[in-house]
Parts: C-alpha cells; sequence; structure tokens
C-alpha cells in the first residue's frame, strides 16, 4: 500500500515537473493577438512574470514543446492557411460544369435568378438578397435570363449557366478558409485549425452543396462570415474604438444582414451574435474601471454596428428587390390591391373601371387581411362530417376565374345599373357555378365558433340564407361603395354574422385554401373586411382609378407576412418519407441531386459519413471533457498553466462553436413545416470546428496518460492517422459529388460497391 | 406546521400552572399560525367539497375520463393518448370507493347520471386535491422565506379563485396535478431548507421525487415543473460541490442521493404505474386493433380467444390472416373481394382488370389466404406439416375467391409510382402469372428461421420484379370500397412499417375442396398455446403507441389559444340546465388573473433592474433578499413560464385549463411582490400605508368579484337573463342563456 502510494506521488512529482515545462512555453509572448485574452486573467498574468527567469534556462526544451503542439508562428500558419484557400478552391471548381443539366433546386433558384434579370415580380418564402446575387451573377457571366428551369433533369445546352454555378461554387469554397481562421482565433492553436477545415475541404456534401445554384453556400457564407468578423472583434477587446474594432464589428453587421437577407435561417446566427455581444457588454457592466458613460458608447456602437446598419442593410434589399422587380408575374395574387398596381402589366396598374359598384357587376372580392386572398368557390363539395354538405366556399391567393362573383338584387336578377349603397341588402352569385354566396347555423370547418359558409341554390334560386347586408366600414345609410378604396362587411341577414377569412388553411378536401367563415362576433377586424377589386359592368362607363400608392414599409410588412405564411404554409405530405431532424447528425439520408437510375448521371447530396461520424463523436466526447474540465476547476484542482488555457479554450471557444451548433439545429424540431437534410448544413460547420477544438485538446492531453516524449509521438501519430483517414475517406466517398455513372452501389459491379454502409442511402 | 403544534401543547400544559401570563405570549402567536391554516384548509374544503354532487350530470371533460374510468371498472384495456395513466386511475379510485359498475354511457356533456353513478365520491378526490392545494400554497410561500402574512394573502388569493374550484369541483385532472406540482416544490423547498444533519432531510428529498413522478404520471404537462425543479437541483448542487471545505467522497454520496431520488426514483415509479395499468386492464376491448397481434393476444378475451392454441408454425397448406404491422392510417388486414380494378380510372389511366387486393379494418372471411407451396397442388397441410422457412417461395391463395396474390408492371391505382396488386387466375388472357414471392422474415435470429404466428413479422418479396408488398397509405375510392391500397413497391428501403406484415389468425388447412374450405374459413379457430410479452415489452409498445397516436388538431368550439388565456379572453361553457339558466362556466378570477400580470411584470422589472445595479456593485438590498427573491422568482415566475410557454409550441388543441398550472404559480407571486415592495422598496411609512390600503383595496375587490361569478362558479343560484348579460364584461366570453 504504502509502496503503492509511493509510486503515484512520484509520478504525480514527475508531472509536476512535466507541467512546469508546459508552462513555460505559454509564457513565451506568441502573438500580439493571444495577449490580451491573458491580461483579462490577472492572476496567470502573475504567475506568467514568476516563471520568465525558468524561461531562458529551460529555452530549448521549452521551444520544442511549443512547436510540437502549437505551431503558432505566423509563417506556419499563413503557409496552412494558403494549402486551405486551394484545396478549397480547387475541391469545388473540379467539374463545376457537369452535370450540364439543372440539378434539385436549382429550377427554383435559377429561375428566380432569371426573373431579377427580366424584371418580372414574383413570390418566394425566402428573402430576396440570394436570388438577386445569382441573378446578378448570370447577369454579369452573359446569362441573359430566357432559359426556363422547367424541372430537374433539363439541358442547359447553349444558356449560360456556369456562372451562376460558379459565383456559389466560390462562396462555398470560403468557408474552410473561414472556419481555418475563427478556430485559429478561437484555439491559438493551428491543428485545431487544420482539422476543422479539413473536414469541411473534404466532406462531400459541403462540396455538393456548393456546387450549384442553390441559396445555402451564399446563407452559409455569411453565417460563416459573421461568425468570423465577431471573433476577430472580441480579440480586439483590449483596444475598443480602434479602426480595426470598428472595422470587424461593422462587417458583422453586414454579414448578419446578407445571412437574414437570404433566409430567415440567418436568424440563428444574428441570435448567436446577439448572445455574445450581450455577454460582451455584461463582462463590460462589470467592469467598475469603466464609467457609465463609457459603457453607454459601447452599448450604443454596438446597437449601431449590430442593429441599426443589420437593419438598413436589409431593408435596402427590400428596396432594390422592389425597384428592380416592376412587371406584373406569377406573384402577384399574394399582395394587395394597392401593391399589385404597381407592378406593369397587372390589370390594376393604371386600372380604368366603374367607379361605384353596382347591380349586375361582375366582381372579385378580397380580404383585406394581409395576404388574405379572394373570395372563391369551385365545383367541390364539403366532404361528409363538415357542416352541410355544399358547395365549398373559401379565400384563394391566386387570381383565377373561380373568383368571380355577379351582384344581385335579393329577388330579381337584372334590372337596371342601380348603384349599391351603404345598407342594401343583395345577393352574391357565383359567376362559374351559379351558386349563391350562402351561410347557416352549421359549425365552420375549422373555426368551430364561426358559421359555415357555402354555395347554394342555383341559377339565381335560393333561400332566404343566401342575403347579405352590405355595409361600408365607417360609412352611414346611402353612402356609395367605392371600387378599390371601401372597407366593405358583408353582414349576413338570418343569422347576423359577419363574413370572415379566418386565415386557417383547409385540408387536402379544401385544396389547402383558406378557410372562409361567417362569425358572430362583429369586431371590426381587417378579416372580416373585404374589398372590390375587379368590377366589370358593361352599362356603366369605365374612369380610371389611381389607387393610393403603398408606402414601402407597409409594402415590407405585406410581404414578410406573405413570406413567414407562405413558410409555415409548407406542410410535409402524408405519403412522402420525411427528413427528421434526428436523421441529420447520423447521415441517415441523403438527397438525390440528380439522376435515379443506373443509366444516369448520379449526384448525391451525402456528407462523407467518416467526417460526420467523427462530428458526432467529437460532440460527446466535448461534452465529457468540459464536465471534467469544469469540475476541475470549480473544485479547485491544482492544474498547471498550459492545461488551464486548454481548459479556457474548450470552455470559451467550444462553448461558443457548442452553441451556434445548438443555435443552428435544435428549433428544427419545433418547426411544423417540410424539413430537409441540407438544411443542417450551417449546423455542421460549427460542429466540424468544434470538432477541430475537441480532438486538438484531446491529442494535447495525451501527457495525462503518457510521459514525454511518448506524449508527442502520440500526438504527432494521431494527427497524421486523423488527416490520412479524412483524405481516404474522400477517395473513397468522392464520386457522391463529383458524380456516379453505371449500376447503383448494391450491384458489386458498381464502382461505389461495398461503400453503402447504411441501408437508408440511395446511390 | 404539525410538527411546531405538537412540540407547543405540552408547554401549553405546563404555563397554565405556573408562569400564566408572561408565557402565554409566544404561545398564543404559535397557536394562531396553526390556526390559520386551519381554518385556510376548512375554507379550502368547503369551497371545492361543497355540494359537489351538484349538477347530477356529466360536466364538459367528465365525458372523456368517465369512459375510461368506466372501462377501468370492467378492466377493459385502453388507450388514452393525452396522457400516463396515474390520473385515469386516481378517478377510478373514486369510482372504486363509490362502488361504481362502470355502467354508464359517457357520450353527451350534460347527460344525467343514473342512479348507479356515485357522483359524489367520483368527484371526491379531484375535489379534496383541489382543498389541500390551498394550505400547500401556505407553507410554499412560508418555505421561500416570506412571512405568514404573506403566505395568507397568497393563500387568500388561491381560496378565491374562481376557475381553480370549478376545476376541482368536478372529475377532471388539472387540481390533482396542481396537488402534485405544489406538493412537489415545498418538499424541495422543505428539504434544501432543512439542516442537513436533520433526518427529515432525506424524506422531503424522497418525497419531492415521489411527487415529481406522480405529477408527470397524471398528465405530460408536469414534465415541465419537473424539469424545473431538477434544473434547481443542479444549480444547488453545483454550488455544492464548489464547498471546498467538503471531501470528494462527501460530494459524490450527495450527488448520488439526489439523482437516485429526483431521476431514479421517479422513472421506477413512473414505470410502476403502467404496470399497475397493465394489471388491472387485462381484457380486449375497443383499442385492441391499435396494437401489436403480439399485445392482443396478452388481453383476456380479444385476440388471445381467437388465437389461443393457434399453430405456431406456418406450413405449407397454413390458412392465415395477413396484419400489417404498421397500424397507419388504421390497422387492416391483406383483403381480396369480387371485384375488379375498373378498366379505366379517373384519370385515363389504364388497370389490368384484375380481382381488388386491399387493406382491410374489419374482420371479415375474405382476409384469409392460403399458402401454397408453387411446386404442388394440395392445399392441405399434410403429415407432418413441412414448414415454411425465411427464405422460401410461397403463392398465396385467396381463400374465397381463389385468386392468387399477384402484381405486376402496372401503376397501381392511387400511387401510379408503385406496382398494382391484384387477384390472378389463369383466363387464358395476355397477362402471364406473377404471383411467386418470397419470404422474408424481417426480425429473424437465424438463416433458417421459421414463420411463426404473431411473432414473425414478414416482408413478401416478389420474385420477380422484387418489389415489396406494401400498404400505400392511400384509400380507394368508391369502387374500391374506401377500403385501403396495397401495392408493390419496388423502390423498399430499409424497414418500413408499411412494407412489414405478420400472420394473425392461423389454422391448418384440411379440405381440399373449395366448398368445404369455405365452410372451414368461416368456422372459429380453436387449439391451445399460450404466449406472454413480458412487461418491459408491453410498457414500450403502449407508451409509443400513446406518444406517436396522431392527435385530433381540429378545432373546438371552447378550444382557444395561449395569447387569449393571460388576459382570459376566452372561458368554457361547462354545463347548462336543460331547461333554465343554471350554468357553470370555466371563468377565472379576472382581478386575480391582472393583479397576477402586473406581479408578474413588477417582478420582471425589480429583477432587472437590481441585476444591473449589482453589476455596478451597488447593493440596494442584501446578499440574502436577494437570493431570496431569486429563489422566489425561479418557483413563481420560472413555474409560470415552463408551464406556460411551452404551449406555443403546440399542436394540440388547447384549451382555457391548461393555464391553470401556470396561474397557480403566477398567483404565488403577487404577494411575494407586494411584501419586497413593502420592505425593501417604500421607505417612507405614508408610502407603506397607502400600499397597505391598496392590497385592502385590491383583496376586498378580488372577494367582490368572487362572490359575483361565484353563480357560474357554483351554478347555484340560477340567474336571470339580465344578470348573466351584466357578468359578460368581455365581448368574446360566451355565456349562455334561454330567452323565455
Amino acid at each position: 500500500m504504502a509502496k503503492k502510494e509511493c509510486v503515484t506521488k512520484c509520478k504525480g512529482e514527475s508531472s509536476m515537473l512535466r507541467n512546469r515545462r508546459g508552462e513555460l512555453q505559454i509564457g513565451e509572448p506568441k502573438s500580439p493577438v493571444s495577449t490580451h485574452h491573458e491580461s483579462t486573467q490577472d492572476s496567470s498574468k502573475d504567475n506568467r512574470l514568476s516563471e520568465g527567469d525558468d524561461q531562458s534556462s529551460n529555452g530549448t526544451l521549452a521551444q520544442y514543446d511549443h512547436n510540437v503542439y502549437s505551431p503558432n508562428n505566423e509563417t506556419q500558419s499563413t503557409v496552412y492557411f494558403l494549402v486551405v484557400v486551394l484545396l478549397s478552391f480547387s475541391t469545388r471548381f473540379y467539374k463545376i460544369k457537369e452535370p450540364p443539366h439543372v440539378c434539385w433546386d436549382e429550377t427554383h433558384f435559377g429561375k428566380m435568378g432569371s426573373y431579377y434579370i427580366n424584371r418580372t415580380f414574383f413570390f418566394d418564402v425566402h428573402p430576396p438578397l440570394g436570388k438577386m446575387l445569382i441573378g446578378l451573377a448570370g447577369y454579369m457571366t452573359g446569362y441573359d435570363g430566357t432559359y426556363p428551369f422547367l424541372k430537374p433533369g433539363d439541358k442547359y445546352e447553349h444558356h449560360n449557366y456556369w456562372g451562376m454555378r460558379g459565383f456559389c461554387a466560390s462562396l462555398g469554397s470560403c468557408l474552410p478558409p473561414f472556419a481555418y481562421l475563427t478556430v485559429l482565433d478561437l484555439s491559438q492553436s493551428s491543428t485545431a485549425a487544420l482539422i476543422s477545415a479539413a473536414m469541411l475541404v473534404f466532406d462531400t456534401g459541403c462540396i455538393t452543396i456548393s456546387q450549384y445554384i442553390l441559396l445555402d453556400p451564399i446563407l452559409m457564407f455569411f453565417i460563416m462570415g459573421s461568425v468570423l468578423c465577431m471573433v476577430k472583434f472580441n480579440l480586439q477587446i483590449s483596444r475598443p474604438f480602434s479602426a480595426p474594432w470598428w472595422l470587424w464589428l461593422v462587417l458583422t453587421g453586414v454579414n448578419l444582414s446578407g445571412a437574414l437577407g437570404v433566409k430567415f435561417v440567418g436568424l440563428f446566427v444574428i441570435l448567436l451574435v446577439g448572445l455574445n455581444t450581450t455577454w460582451d457588454l455584461w463582462r463590460l457592466l462589470g467592469d467598475l474601471d469603466l464609467s457609465l458613460v463609457d459603457f453607454g458608447k459601447h452599448f450604443l456602437s454596438r446597437v449601431f454596428g449590430l442593429i441599426i446598419l443589420p437593419l438598413f442593410f436589409y431593408v435596402t434589399i427590400f428596396a432594390v428587390h422592389f425597384v428592380v422587380l416592376n412587371k406584373s408575374g406569377p406573384g402577384d395574387g399574394f399582395f394587395s390591391s394597392a401593391f399589385q398596381s404597381r407592378l406593369i402589366g397587372n390589370n390594376l396598374h393604371n386600372a380604368s373601371m366603374p367607379e361605384y359598384l353596382a347591380y349586375g357587376s361582375t366582381i372579385t372580392v378580397k380580404n383585406l387581411r394581409i395576404a388574405g386572398g379572394y373570395l372563391h368557390s369551385h365545383w367541390h363539395l364539403y366532404p361528409e362530417g363538415v357542416g352541410a354538405k355544399q358547395q365549398q366556399v373559401t379565400a384563394y391567393l391566386h387570381k383565377d376565374y373561380n373568383n368571380l362573383w355577379l351582384v344581385h338584387r335579393p329577388n330579381d336578377s337584372n334590372g337596371e345599373p342601380d348603384l349599391v349603397r351603404h345598407g342594401d341588402v343583395i345577393r352574391l352569385e357565383h359567376k362559374e357555378t351559379t351558386r349563391n354566396l350562402h351561410s347557416h347555423r352549421h359549425e365552420a370547418p375549422l373555426t368551430k365558433k364561426h358559421f359555415q359558409v357555402t354555395g347554394y341554390g342555383i341559377n339565381g334560386t335560393g333561400d332566404p340564407n343566401d342575403l347579405w347586408q352590405v355595409e361600408v366600414c365607417g360609412g352611414r345609410k346611402g353612402d356609395l361603395i367605392k371600387v378599390l378604396r371601401s372597407k366593405v362587411r358583408f353582414l349576413h341577414r338570418a343569422t347576423g354574422c359577419v363574413l370572415n377569412s379566418s386565415g386557417k388553411t383547409l385540408p387536402k378536401w379544401g385544396w389547402e385554401q383558406v378557410e372562409v367563415t361567417c362569425s358572430p362576433y362583429l369586431k371590426e377586424t381587417p378579416n372580416s373586411q373585404w374589398s372590390i377589386e375587379d368590377h366589370i359592368n358593361t352599362k356603366l362607363p369605365n374612369i380610371s382609378l389611381a389607387v393610393l400608392k403603398p408606402h414601402f414599409i407597409e409594402i415590407l410588412l405585406e410581404s414578410h407576412i406573405v413570406m413567414i405564411r407562405g413558410n409555415s404554409g409548407l406542410k410535409p405530405k402524408d405519403n412522402e418519407m420525411n427528413s427528421k431532424p434526428w436523421h441529420w447528425p447520423v447521415n441517415y439520408q441523403g438527397l438525390r441531386f440528380s439522376g435515379v437510375n443506373e443509366t444516369e448521371y448520379r449526384v448525391y447530396l451525402l456528407g462523407n459519413p467518416v467526417i460526420w461520424w467523427l462530428n458526432l463523436l467529437s460532440l460527446g466526447l466535448y461534452l465529457v471533457m468540459v464536465a471534467a474540465a469544469s469540475l476541475a476547476l470549480h473544485r479547485g484542482v491544482q492544474l498547471d498553466k498550459r492545461r488551464i488555457e486548454r481548459c479556457r479554450v474548450l470552455r470559451e471557444g467550444g462553448g461558443l462553436l457548442l452553441l451556434g451548433w445548438l443555435l443552428h439545429y435544435v428549433p428544427f424540431y419545433t418547426m411544423g413545416r417540410i424539413l430537409y437534410y441540407h438544411h443542417y448544413f450551417p449546423a455542421m460547420l460549427f460542429s466540424s470546428m468544434l470538432t477541430g477544438i475537441t480532438l486538438d485538446t484531446l491529442l494535447q492531453s495525451a501527457d495525462l496518460v503518457l510521459d514525454p516524449p511518448y506524449s508527442y509521438w502520440l500526438f504527432k501519430g494521431g494527427k497524421a492517422m486523423l488527416f490520412l483517414t479524412i483524405l481516404y475517406s474522400f477517395y473513397l466517398f468522392n464520386p457522391l459529388s463529383y458524380g456516379m455513372r453505371g449500376p447503383l452501389a448494391h450491384d458489386p459491379a458498381s464502382t461505389m460497391a461495398g461503400l453503402k454502409w447504411m441501408d437508408s442511402w440511395e446511390f | 406546521m404539525v410538527i411546531s403544534s405538537a412540540t407547543a401543547d405540552p408547554q401549553n400544559r405546563l404555563s397554565r400552572g405556573t408562569m400564566l401570563s408572561s408565557i402565554k405570549l409566544p404561545i398564543v402567536i404559535r397557536a394562531e399560525i396553526n390556526l390559520v391554516l386551519v381554518v385556510l384548509t376548512a375554507l379550502g374544503v368547503f369551497s371545492r367539497l361543497y355540494g359537489i354532487h351538484f349538477p347530477k350530470a356529466v360536466v364538459f371533460d367528465e365525458v372523456y375520463y368517465g369512459q375510461f374510468v368506466s372501462l377501468y371498472m370492467k378492466r377493459v384495456f385502453f388507450i388514452d393518448e393525452s396522457g400516463p395513466p396515474l390520473g385515469h386511475m386516481i378517478l377510478a379510485f373514486g369510482a372504486y370507493i363509490g362502488g361504481f359498475d362502470g355502467n354508464f354511457i359517457w357520450n353527451r356533456i350534460g347527460a344525467e347520471y343514473s342512479s348507479n353513478v356515485p357522483v359524489w365520491s367520483l368527484r371526491l378526490i379531484p375535489a379534496l386535491a383541489g382543498s389541500l392545494s390551498v394550505p400547500l400554497c401556505y407553507i410554499l410561500v412560508v418555505e421561500l422565506g416570506y412571512s405568514h402574512l404573506t403566505a395568507l394573502g397568497a393563500t387568500l388569493l388561491f381560496l378565491m379563485e374562481n376557475s381553480l374550484i370549478v376545476q376541482s369541483r368536478f372529475m377532471l385532472l388539472e387540481s390533482v396535478l396542481i396537488f402534485f406540482l405544489l406538493l412537489a416544490v415545498v418538499s424541495y423547498l422543505r428539504f434544501h431548507n432543512s439542516q442537513s444533519s436533520s433526518p427529515w432531510r432525506l424524506v422531503w428529498l424522497l418525497l419531492t421525487g415521489v411527487t415529481c413522478a406522480c405529477a408527470v404520471g397524471v398528465k405530460y404537462m408536469g414534465l415541465f415543473t419537473y424539469l424545473l425543479l431538477l434544473g434547481l437541483a443542479a444549480v444547488h448542487m453545483w454550488q455544492l460541490i464548489g464547498d471546498r471545505a467538503l471531501s470528494n467522497s462527501v460530494i459524490l454520496v450527495q450527488v448520488l442521493t439526489r439523482f437516485l431520488a429526483l431521476v431514479v426514483l421517479p422513472l421506477l415509479l413512473y414505470l410502476g404505474f403502467f404496470y399497475v395499468h397493465l394489471t388491472l386492464l387485462y381484457r380486449s376491448g375497443p383499442h385492441d386493433q391499435m396494437m401489436s397481434s403480439a399485445f392482443q393476444a396478452s388481453l383476456e378475451g380479444g385476440l388471445a380467444r381467437i388465437t389461443q392454441g393457434q399453430p405456431l408454425e406456418m406450413a405449407y397448406g397454413s390458412q392465415v390472416t395477413l396484419r400489417s404491422v404498421s397500424s397507419k392510417p388504421i390497422p387492416c388486414w391483406l383483403h381480396s373481394h369480387k371485384a375488379n380494378y375498373p378498366i379505366r380510372y379517373e384519370n385515363g389511366r389504364g388497370s389490368s382488370h384484375q380481382q381488388q387486393v386491399t387493406c382491410y379494418p374489419f374482420k371479415d372471411v375474405n382476409n384469409w389466404w392460403i399458402i401454397k407451396d408453387p411446386g404442388r397442388q394440395d392445399l392441405v397441410v399434410s403429415s407432418p406439416p413441412r414448414p415454411v422457412r425465411h427464405g422460401d417461395v410461397v403463392q398465396l391463395l385467396h381463400g374465397m375467391t381463389s385468386r392468387f396474390l399477384n402484381t405486376h408492371d402496372v401503376a397501381a391505382p392511387m400511387s401510379p409510382h408503385a406496382q398494382e396488386v391484384s387477384g390472378y387466375i389463369d383466363f387464358n388472357v395476355s397477362m402471364p402469372a406473377q404471383n411467386l414471392w418470397k419470404v422474408d422474415i424481417a426480425n429473424r435470429e437465424t438463416e433458417q428461421e421459421v414463420w411463426k404466428t404473431i411473432l414473425s413479422e414478414v416482408r413478401l418479396v416478389h420474385v420477380k420484379t422484387s418489389a415489396v408488398l406494401k400498404l400505400s397509405g392511400s384509400a380507394l375510392p368508391e369502387w374500391g370500397f374506401r377500403q385501403l391500397e396495397v401495392v408493390g413497391d419496388k423502390i423498399y428501403k430499409g424497414y418500413q412499417p408499411t412494407g412489414v406484415w405478420n400472420v394473425e389468425e392461423h389454422r391448418y388447412g384440411r379440405s381440399q375442396e373449395q366448398k368445404e374450405r369455405e365452410l372451414e374459413l368461416h368456422s372459429p379457430t380453436h387449439i391451445d398455446i399460450n404466449r406472454n410479452l413480458t412487461f418491459m415489452a408491453k410498457f414500450l409498445e403502449l407508451q409509443w403507441r400513446m406518444l406517436t397516436v396522431k392527435q385530433e388538431t381540429s378545432e373546438h368550439k371552447y378550444s382557444s389559444s395561449p395569447l387569449d388565456w393571460i388576459t382570459m379572453d376566452t372561458n368554457i361553457a361547462y354545463w347548462l340546465h336543460h331547461t333554465g339558466n343554471a350554468q357553470i362556466h370555466l371563468m377565472g378570477n379576472l382581478v386575480t388573473w391582472s393583479l397576477g400580470n402586473l406581479a408578474l411584470m413588477g417582478y420582471l422589472l425589480l429583477f432587472l433592474s437590481y441585476l444591473l445595479r449589482r453589476r455596478r456593485k451597488i447593493e440596494d438590498i442584501p446578499e440574502d433578499t436577494w437570493r431570496q427573491l431569486l429563489l422566489a422568482g425561479v418557483v413563481c415566475a420560472g413555474g409560470w413560464a415552463v408551464n406556460y410557454l411551452p404551449f406555443f409550441m403546440m399542436e394540440k388543441t388547447l384549451f382555457l385549463y391548461h393555464y391553470l398550472p401556470a396561474l397557480t404559480f403566477q398567483i404565488l407571486l403577487i404577494p411575494v411582490v407586494l411584501e419586497h415592495v413593502h420592505t425593501h422598496v417604500l421607505r417612507c411609512t405614508s408610502h407603506r400605508r397607502a400600499l397597505h390600503g391598496a392590497v385592502l383595496a385590491g383583496l376586498s375587490s378580488v372577494y367582490l368579484t368572487f362572490w359575483k361569478f361565484s353563480p357560474l362558479t357554483y351554478g347555484h343560484p340560477e340567474l336571470s337573463a339580465e344578470q348573466l348579460d351584466s357578468l359578460r364584461w368581455k365581448d368574446s366570453w360566451d355565456v349562455l342563456f334561454r330567452r323565455h
């Protein structure tokens, strides 16, 4: 027993010795960048000063340590960086023109790029920056916007598509260098940085997603740009309000607006930067040397750089979007009448129609709720069990002949073209099906507190439930009803309820159109207000109507509500095999970019499984390591300087990246919309950077179990093994990105034979 | 409280003799505290239990819980996806005390109870839980470190909360949930506050674990508060770990104890609830079909009756019904009938015009298929039977129509990317037979495994096209009698439950002649063997089904969105007298709700200002007070947040009563904030006096509101239409009245 004790004690002493040597290399000034981290820890500074003497005596050994663990001299990291840049660009641009046909979502984003070149208005659920940049890249490289991008698999032929792909690829190529710089700044270890960069450079998924006309490389560029600038900004801690401090602050802001301008996923990185800034401000607030005025300056400069400036850029993006797209196109119906009147070619542009609503007119009725849709009916009945089995009445966002209604007096269907007045009782007949707009005391299909609205009767005959009283909001009895400009309510005579659009999407039987109900709650809301949009009456003179031009802020708000609604409207279909968030980190199933059969050229978006599974493993490893480190610090275990520094990197640098991963991954669990595999890629970037730090720290901690020099050998050997594994896995899986032909992987004759490690992979 | 009174008593007796006047004072104070609590409890019991047998009719969700109570009484198995079984079992216990036989049809809100329903004892347990929550509120506030006066205030507000009273007085689960939540928090605080040497400490810790498990066992919602407590415990533990005066082993013991009591114990108890549930419910019932065949076979009288004594191993000549392992959209059996696919579908595509093969969700003689050896003609099992193994190629013959199960390169009716499956008979037309299927046992242990009844999950792989027989999930239109479509899927990947089948009913065929065979198919099977699932297997299956059963998300007439709850823009009509205007509504005390919101905002304001000022080292309040405020915030404001905010992310149908646990915590925050403002913010006496006045005014308006709305809470007395109309304080409230 005693002997055993002695042994451990002796061992402890030797490790103490070793640790002291370890401390020395920290004591050396490495780069100007690293010093101010240490200046925040006063105690560590003192230690370092006291160790100063040993440094000269033990110099050579310390130098040796230093070179092994963190070869952080400028030239070496520059060389590494250049290698990363070179490899990154060459892997992304290799075979960029193949396949020469439309792949996967290129059909959407290429098409939208063309819309910008043609200046046609369209609607998309994402903000416009990404598509605008694609359009611009196409325009600059001589693409004329004439290619229709009809469906995946269509040949490009003579059209200039490589410019757009090249643009996306060059942004995608920036990701590994960004990761390298970020991790280098976070960990001060070029090994960690190199591991992170290698994970991204040789990941088949990152390569594939960067090579096509997609929003993802643009989005990821801005996300990584924000993170890099934020980390650089954090490093300027000791020099507030200096030129580089401002530069990185402003650049962070610019990148944030870029990220949000491409996809709403950019919100997650804004959250990350926001949390980081809050933490930073909290630290400043606790610094009693700083006066409140100085703190106020810090606070306001961040508000300017990270809120006002990005907001300004973001709004500018939309302003450009609306200025560029001035022709009527497929997205008109989603927007209000006032907005549509801006678009050249729309029927409301310089519209001319009878000014006041009259009996006998053919009209369309639009709900005033933002993106409210037209009152619509069609040849389909409500299904069994949903109120009365009569014809459906819905609200529909697209322009369609089924949106047309005829205005009649209660009894006869013809007569003089008299004007309709406030308080008049009318009957609305659906032009296509000749049914009357009807309501009765049955529950509405979705909003159970409201009554059902149906189409009833035929050729004008109906019952008293078909009668509606027209009222102008804020009007008096006898007021005329202005087309386009009056807000109108339709009160049901028999039940006293008011025609209302709930904004809820009907299930499949209702063609996923919007529910229309009759609400017994008479409160005036946009949901129950309507406007007359088209108005056709041959017996009345047409008058040119200048519709009130909407304010830019209104348009902005409107388009956002439409986008958000569109996003949440993308519900998964029942029978489709859906991608679930837990699939993603395990690389469970990829996406077919091009080709299905044996004869076709196939590209399959799937992460390099070795890299992805390494990432997954590292996440677990990181949690264990950071828990151990925190526990040791919290219990006050005596640690040497170098290990304290590793703990700091693990907790702060790693913590930031883990937070980034969580923010870009966890929210997907709460999303009801349809999810795809490629949604994980931003999170994967953070995960790879975290892996760099984790594995580097792990390898450096080899001296916990081995004495030097064996621990150095283990470190070097481990590093070499890691890089070789990554390279070899890339050699195996690169056809996923660069194209496969011939038989599928389950066939032994295939080039990918034996590589289908999971049944769920489809290559 | 009970302990302190016990110690006070002997002192009391002593004092009478000797120093009567001098010792009287402290004892009186102690006795007063007890008395307050006793009085409050009595008021709680009175307000919650008074006349709970009225109305003698089904009130709102009683219609839902009642059916489960009946099923417990009849020991019939059911699945309720809304929550774990403890809550239902507690309600059923009330029924058990009252001697309910379970004979009542729970189909309509407002239906009169028949005489065999013990209304009083059915409603007793929730009412008792609601009453006992009253003193728990008091203790909780005291344990948070606030004065008895504050505790009294909190309890009074809780007592006079109409919505909590209504929810306690009927056979509903929220009051039971709230009781367990409060008890869990109280016992954890007791544990945290007591001296580390006290033997009671461990008891409180264990009680925390037990009540947490009970809360989660009543409703999944209890999970939120459980997680909050776990978080609090983790923070306290982290502080303990940081105490460097303690040795590592002491800390290890502490950590382990807490882990066992707060994580392992609740987990075991949760399993225990299911064990009791499954032990109680051993008879088959209406929800059988949602479970796997093996599960059903474990229930008495269900599938067990049919399958008891079936031969275990498939043999050539076996007559079987094949059930799809997937129960989405509904469980069904492979089926065929004398109807062909239409020559042309509505959209103009053509079909093979062969006999339809579908999946049918009801037991039917047309679900029977015969396993045939392609190499032989006979359809009877030889002796000894030749077993069918994994990898064997078989034909499946439909028992009643003698068509072979067949698939070919014709697009399926609803899923054109997949192959049509049909019943084939050779009429010498151009279409060849493609009726060979390979048996692929998905859950095999050896490559030579024999196909077993119920236990084996089998893929039927078409030999020629390697398509897999699969349920597509769509329903056929009118011509297919709305039965479910079955297809051959060529791009079938991995394990999908829709492509896996198991044999449910099975017997060895004996009759070679078609007529005899039809008779045989109509007759029930009976031979005898026993099959048992372990408890864990049953638990896992049941839990998985409960979590994955698709809930109806359609809107209810009284459903509401979480945003409506904070301001109480919505109410629920629970009951309306079938002739008169007497009615019961779930409707809160609007004054209390508003005060709660104000208190919450006040707390946040106080918290933020203290937080920022402390960061600048400006100490407005002593460290202890700050800690106290923080703990109160975590319990009350945190309790409110965890019980409220998650509802924004839920897609199920939500009702006002989901807000009640959050409301409970919010109410407790009101006096806590007031006391803090009183002692630490208001410095001048006149301000304090103004606060006293405001508190009195607030309490009296709470009381007046409570009294005004009590007719809608107790359903008595009946109000006139005008009176009812005057109670409609918000336009969005639905108050019903009949005009005479």
